[in-house]
């Protein structure tokens, strides 16, 4: 060999005579070694990254998007009532209202199941982009409210002359979107900062998102705030100047729910099969590891959490026109503690997981508290416990061990 | 050619390298006209870590207590002692994961450890490999070294980082180095005890370091791993400086190969230093090991 040659040359031929024999990757892995871009003997060694999706996965995601966007609308709007393929407007609203918390549950999923950091204050970021939406419905009411005034109900039965501070910018829709990213996302920010500065960690972590969530619903219950005090908003009736209470007006609000959920999908997928998601998992696995490589932690728990946050933002923001009321419950801990009973059944560290999860509890939920309304929370506390005993990996697991026997039959 | 001979032929060049670009104590370069930047530390002076009286109290225990210890360029220098000795304290100071009370830790000469943070401390060139094996469980062994692998550690980067063929070629030379070749795609978390040791000092050695500090790198190795690691570090000897924390006496004897320096540790300051046969043989180290 000459001298001249590069070193690296030597190695690459070395690991060709290694990969030969070189067992193959264990299953239920599938993406282990993908299909190299380049043909170089070095090929087999490859990130388990591959594309963002495969064809099936690509199959899969235009199967939502047909479901969200054409099957709905035209079963519940076109067919009429009564047809038995006819879809109820209870259900369009229920689902949709799911959806708002299956990207909760995706939020809580890449801080949780990805980072490693449990927020038991997600609930907070979802009220705070469900107020500054409901801020602007609330304005948006006009003079149609009981006492016929341009202030808020609330404010005129306080005998406020006046709207306060706080809503100066609520007669504009663009600035109230604004707010919906930018409140949660900026609390996230400057309370992610310290924390994660000062290195808190674990349950502390836990502990201080949830007296963060419970002090802000103490003070949004105060008629002062001048965010409606324990009532909240209500009563909504135009969004843009189109009555909320037309069924077209409902299902672009599903379709664009439904659209925001599978594009935060998306969007987690790519994160998560970057460099930066193995980052995360690393933080997870072992964060002391990963100061001492030269990463600073900080930055990366600290975009990611301002990124669930902001989801969660979005989500509340979607959730109030659908759903029509946002009061201060929405910040209690046990909603928030909620999103990641979701999360961990759903099974964490898999993002279609918590969707699953999401649906699947608001589905029983639903079902629960119409058949046996006061044994629902029993019930919650139990999936809750056997999903920690018997489903670790949450209800995905199940799924995967399905595939996996499936595979090996075929 | 067959791959016996082209290892050799890498070795040779390697060693040439090595030899240019340490050369004697000063590098080649002179005191003069150079340009000392950032974070890159300055070894003109042929010490790559010097510490001086550093003490660190817990509570008003003194896990170290005026410890001074001075490092040459590429050197490999071993250090033993009791347990509660200071070692890992000592460790930790350097790393930037315990401030002393007092005292002064410098990198090469320009670098004050002590003004920098722990990412701060890699990026300047020091890797340490941690008593108890900590490797990221969940991903894969190429996972663990892709993320050690020396780039731009910036979050925004990480997002859009791909792996060059240079980088790539990189991670297979060292999964080569440390034996893990054929377990490259398995989940970290399902290795052996010994090759998660490996896997560290792997992930230690594509960040390319300039000092190697090595807390008891051979527990739970079996012989013969325990034999190819010494052999591993005998061959960074030189390229890397290396500072190895360990009681297995024989693994030791095999690091020095009897000529070069041990610290021994007491109580958080050195109790002796010296070759390790002059070293077992000094009667207030053998009071220490053996007690009165």
């Amino acid at each position: 060999m000459s001298p001249n040659r590069p070193l690296s040359a030597a190695p690459s031929t070395l690991v060709t005579l290694a990969t030969a024999d070189s067992p193959m990757p264990p299953p239920g892995m599938p993406d282990a070694t993908s299909p190299a871009r380049d043909p170089r003997p070095a090929a087999g060694l490859q990130a388990r990254r591959g594309l963002l999706l495969g064809p099936r996965g690509w199959a899969g995601v235009a199967l939502a998007l047909l479901v969200i966007a054409v099957v709905v609308p035209v079963l519940n709007l076109a067919v009429p009532e009564g047809h038995p393929l006819h879809l109820g407007s209870w259900a369009v609203a229920l689902v949709g209202k799911i959806m708002c918390y299956a990207i909760c549950a995706l939020a809580m999923d890449l801080i949780w199941g990805y980072t490693g950091i449990l927020s038991l204050g997600h609930g907070l970021f979802f009220s705070l982009g469900g107020y500054a939406m409901g801020m602007y419905l609330m304005r948006q009411i006009g003079r149609d409210g009981n006492y016929q005034s341009d202030l808020p109900d609330f404010m005129v039965f306080l005998d406020w002359k006046a709207l306060p501070w706080s809503w100066a910018l609520s007669g504009s829709l663009l600035a109230q979107l604004a707010l919906v990213v930018l409140v949660p996302g900026l609390l996230a920010l400057v309370f992610g900062f310290f924390a994660f500065r000062s290195r808190i960690k674990g349950v502390y972590f836990s502990i201080i998102t949830q007296a963060l969530t419970y002090a802000a619903m103490l003070l949004f219950f105060r008629n002062e705030t001048g965010f409606g005090g324990n009532n909240g908003f209500t009563d909504f009736k135009r969004l843009a100047g189109i009555p909320l209470a037309l069924p077209g007006t409902r299902m672009a609000l599903f379709v664009l729910t439904g659209l925001v959920l599978v594009g935060f999908w998306l969007m987690a997928r790519a994160i998560v099969n970057s460099k930066y998601g193995r980052v995360l998992q690393a933080i997870r696995d072992a964060e002391n590891r990963v100061m001492f490589t030269g990463y600073d932690p900080i930055a990366y728990k600290l975009s990611i959490w301002v990124l669930s946050a902001v989801m969660c933002g979005i989500a509340g923001a979607l959730y109030v026109p659908q759903v029509g009321i946002i009061n201060p419950s929405e910040m209690s801990p046990a909603a928030s503690i909620e999103i990641a009973i979701w999360t961990a059944v759903g099974g964490r560290a898999s993002l279609i997981g918590p969707i699953i999860g999401a649906f699947a509890v608001n589905l029983a939920k639903s079902w629960f508290t119409q058949a046996f309304p006061e044994f629902w929370l029993y019930f919650l506390g139990a999936l809750f416990i056997a999903v920690t005993l018997f489903l670790p990996q949450g209800v995905i697991a199940l799924l995967r061990r399905r595939g996996a026997d499936e595979e090996k039959k075929a | 050619m067959t791959p016996d001979l082209m290892e050799a032929g890498a070795k040779a060049r390697q060693a040439h390298e090595d030899k240019a670009a340490a050369g004697g104590g000063s590098g080649g370069a002179a005191s003069f006209g150079r340009v000392v930047s950032g974070l890159q530390p300055d070894f003109a002076h042929g010490v790559a870590l010097y510490l001086d009286e550093i003490t660190v109290s817990f509570d008003g225990f003194r896990a170290l207590n005026k410890l001074s210890l001075a490092v040459d360029v590429g050197e490999l220098r071993c250090i033993i002692g009791p347990n509660g000795a200071g070692k890992t304290t000592m460790m930790d100071v350097i790393t930037g994961k315990t401030r002393p009370d007092s005292g002064s830790a410098h990198f090469g000469s320009n670098i004050d450890l002590l003004r920098l943070r722990e990412s701060g401390i890699v990026q300047a060139g020091i890797g340490r490999k941690f008593q108890k094996p900590t490797v990221y469980e969940e991903l894969s062994v190429f996972e663990n070294l892709e993320l050690a692998l020396a780039d731009d550690r910036r979050a925004r980067a990480a997002l859009f980082s791909r792996l060059s063929g240079e980088q790539l070629d990189r991670i297979g030379e060292t999964l080569q180095l440390i034996h893990l070749l054929p377990q490259a795609q398995r989940t970290a978390g399902l290795l052996s005890h010994g090759q998660k040791q490996w896997l560290e000092i792997g992930m230690l050695l594509v960040q390319n370091p300039r000092l190697l500090l090595l807390d008891e790198p051979v527990a739970g190795m079996t012989d013969d791993e325990t034999e190819r690691t010494a052999e591993l570090f005998l061959q960074l000897e030189g390229k890397h400086s290396l500072v190895v924390v360990e009681h297995d006496m024989k693994f030791v004897a095999q690091l020095t190969e009897g000529r070069k320096k041990v610290t021994v540790l007491h109580e958080g300051s050195v109790l002796a230093e010296g070759r390790l046969a002059d070293v077992q043989a000094n009667e207030q180290v053998i009071e220490v090991y053996l007690g009165r």
